[in-house]
């Protein structure tokens, strides 16, 4: 199981420097965009987008469990954030609360099954429980079916900001993506994140040094599930709309997909990968099904040639840890 | 009695799909270590294969039946000669996420080219009609799926379990570098199976044109509910994937005449029970 991490050099102080610079230019980089005058809707979406790979990164890379289930959270945080605002008439924090709540009950339920079979197994399991959630959205009155639930009201946040101008509602999409990203960072460095990486790298010497092992999965397991439920929340006052499209397993794909090209196992990584498939979304569009398979085509060449990543590829060239 | 019947024959007919599928599934697994996540695709391929046959060359189809699991068979080896063999020695996932790739890859094309809709493809004459069996309206050709089904099942059982060639596959799965040293060629042989196990897939394609059309994703929900049957029954032993695929089947169709609401879900609830209950699946060793 050492392939992931062969280059995953120890953590020393200076790494630990280096990841806090890099944080610190990407935060300048994304507070300057609305006076760019970049289209502030497409790098709101990358946000939430980049939050949620991050989330499904910290299982993959750290815990070495591939979720190819992700799309279960943004779904169902984004339909019960929906369902809050728009039919509750809830303020918009505590519909972030919803749904991302909703979500963190979701990873128990989940949690609990999936973590019960390692490797390959968790993988097709965590892709039939989504799966199994899709048909209940599918078929439950609340989610409107195919149609979805559409013009959600974006409210005021604590009742100052106003979500419906753009750029009050960047800054707190990127206030939302900065903490996430740091919770993250803060777990993959923490003791728990250690123990973590000691089951990825071998479980039963984790479990013979007296770690229940399974209750730290299941922990990861249910964090990064909130964490992408949060990331969906978010989401939902970009798209405003909450529809089976985000529960599906092309969306899962999507989700590993944008960490594979960032890089797995890397800080940053799943950030630039969200960015890089977001973008070939929005230009591609107009070639309707092609995207998929250059979505495809991408998967390919990643796995036969490009296994570390952009982000990989560039901290093994300056031998840093990024 | 009669819609109770007619759900059982279409789940002894789904459950034969998931039956031929699984099996696949389990063959390449044993020999790969990769879980072939293209095998939805490539029994789509199969399907659309037959359509071509029929419609480009006016060949039907009982010749499909042999020639689809052919051609779509070496598209794999092809894939498994120019791709899956560098995977060997990594980590499982890369496996996964390459022949997800591949999935989107084949099912974008075929997308692109015949939409979503579905493509109709007639039961061949010698199998059209019905036969009254007295308690129910027997439709020739459902029949003939069930029965073939379980024909090639237990042939591929008989092939792996009980014959010479068999012997060695299930000696290089344990380990491959001593059969190697007896002289036989295992990477041929990882071909072969990564052939044999679409070829499977492919079969199932052409048995289902005639009753779900052909369509350009017919195989990516299938996949998913085969996932699940793995899953429950585990992928240690090849009669364990037969029976699992048939009974599942029959139980899904049990849930359309009993529960229609839950026929959609019943096989992943299922899933999570044997999870709770047994969590090495039916049939399987602890993986």
């Amino acid at each position: 199981m050492s392939a992931l991490t062969d280059d995953t050099l120890p953590v020393s102080p200076r790494a630990v420097r280096d990841e806090m610079i890099v944080f610190v230019l990407m935060a300048a980089l994304l507070a300057i965009v609305p006076l760019t005058g970049i289209y502030p809707f497409f790098v709101m979406q990358a946000l939430c987008f980049a939050l949620l790979a991050c989330a499904f990164n910290l299982l993959i890379g750290y815990g070495g469990l591939l979720s190819f289930g992700h799309a279960m959270f943004l779904g169902t945080a984004g339909y019960f954030t929906a369902h809050a605002l728009k039919v509750w008439g809830l303020s918009p924090e505590l519909g972030i609360l919803v749904g991302t709540l909703g979500a963190a009950g979701l990873g128990v339920i989940t949690g609990v099954v999936a973590i019960r079979r390692q490797g390959i197994y968790f993988s097709m399991i965590t892709l039939a429980l989504s799966q199994l959630l899709y048909f209940i959205y599918l078929q439950t009155p609340f989610t409107h079916g195919e149609d979805g639930i559409q013009g959600i009201p974006q409210g005021y946040l604590f009742g100052i900001f106003n979500l419906a101008k753009p750029t009050v509602l960047y800054y707190v999409i990127l206030v939302g993506f900065l903490g996430g990203f740091l919770l993250i960072y803060r777990t993959i460095n923490s003791p728990f994140g250690e123990v973590l990486k000691a089951i990825r790298e071998n479980e039963p010497r984790a479990i013979s040094l007296g770690y229940k092992t399974d209750h730290y999965k299941l922990v990861a397991f249910i964090l990064s599930g909130t964490i992408a439920g949060f990331a969906g929340s978010l989401k939902v006052f970009v798209a405003q709309n909450a529809s089976l499209t985000d529960v599906h397993w092309t969306m899962s794909g999507e989700i590993v997909l944008m960490t594979l090209v960032g890089g797995l196992g890397t800080v940053f990584g799943p950030v630039v990968g969200a960015f890089v498939i977001i973008a070939m979304q929005q230009y591609l569009a107009g070639f309707g099904q092609w995207v998929t398979v250059i979505q495809g085509v991408i998967f390919v060449a990643c796995v036969l040639t490009f296994r570390r990543g952009v982000i990989g590829e560039i901290a093994h060239f300056f031998r840093r840890s990024l | 009695m009669q819609a109770l019947y007619a759900q059982l024959l279409v789940g002894l007919i789904n459950g034969s799909f998931y039956a031929l599928l699984s099996l696949g599934l389990a063959v390449i697994f044993g020999m790969l270590n990769i879980i072939n996540f293209a095998h939805g695709a490539l029994y789509m391929m199969g399907a659309f294969c037959a359509y071509f046959l029929l419609n480009l060359a006016g060949i039907g189809y009982w010749p499909a039946l042999i020639i689809a699991p052919i051609v779509v068979g070496i598209f794999g080896m092809i894939l498994e000669r120019t791709m899956l063999q560098w995977l060997s020695g990594l980590d499982h996932l890369y496996g996964l996420l390459l022949t997800f790739g591949i999935a989107l890859i084949v099912q974008g094309v075929f997308q692109n080219y015949f939409g979503s809709s579905g493509l109709p493809y007639a039961i061949p004459d010698e199998l059209k009609g019905g036969m009254n069996l007295g308690f129910m309206f027997l439709p020739i050709y459902r029949g003939w799926v069930v029965v073939f089904s379980l024909i090639v099942c237990l042939a591929t059982w008989y092939l792996i379990e009980k014959t010479r060639l068999g012997a060695n596959l299930r000696a290089a799965t344990e380990n491959p570098t001593l059969v190697r040293a007896f002289g036989i060629n295992v990477p041929r042989m990882i071909t072969l199976t990564y052939g044999l196990g679409v070829g499977l897939a492919a079969l199932a394609g052409v048995l289902s044109a005639p009753i779900n059309q052909v369509r350009p994703l017919m195989g990516a929900d299938l996949i998913i509910v085969v996932f699940a049957v793995v899953v429950i029954g585990g992928m240690g032993s090849i009669m364990g994937s037969i029976i699992t695929g048939f009974s599942l089947g029959v139980i899904e169709g049990l849930t359309k005449y009993f529960y229609p609401e839950a026929s959609n879900t019943v096989v992943f609830v299922l899933m999570v029970l044997v999870l709770l209950v047994k969590p090495t699946g039916l049939t399987g060793r602890a993986a």
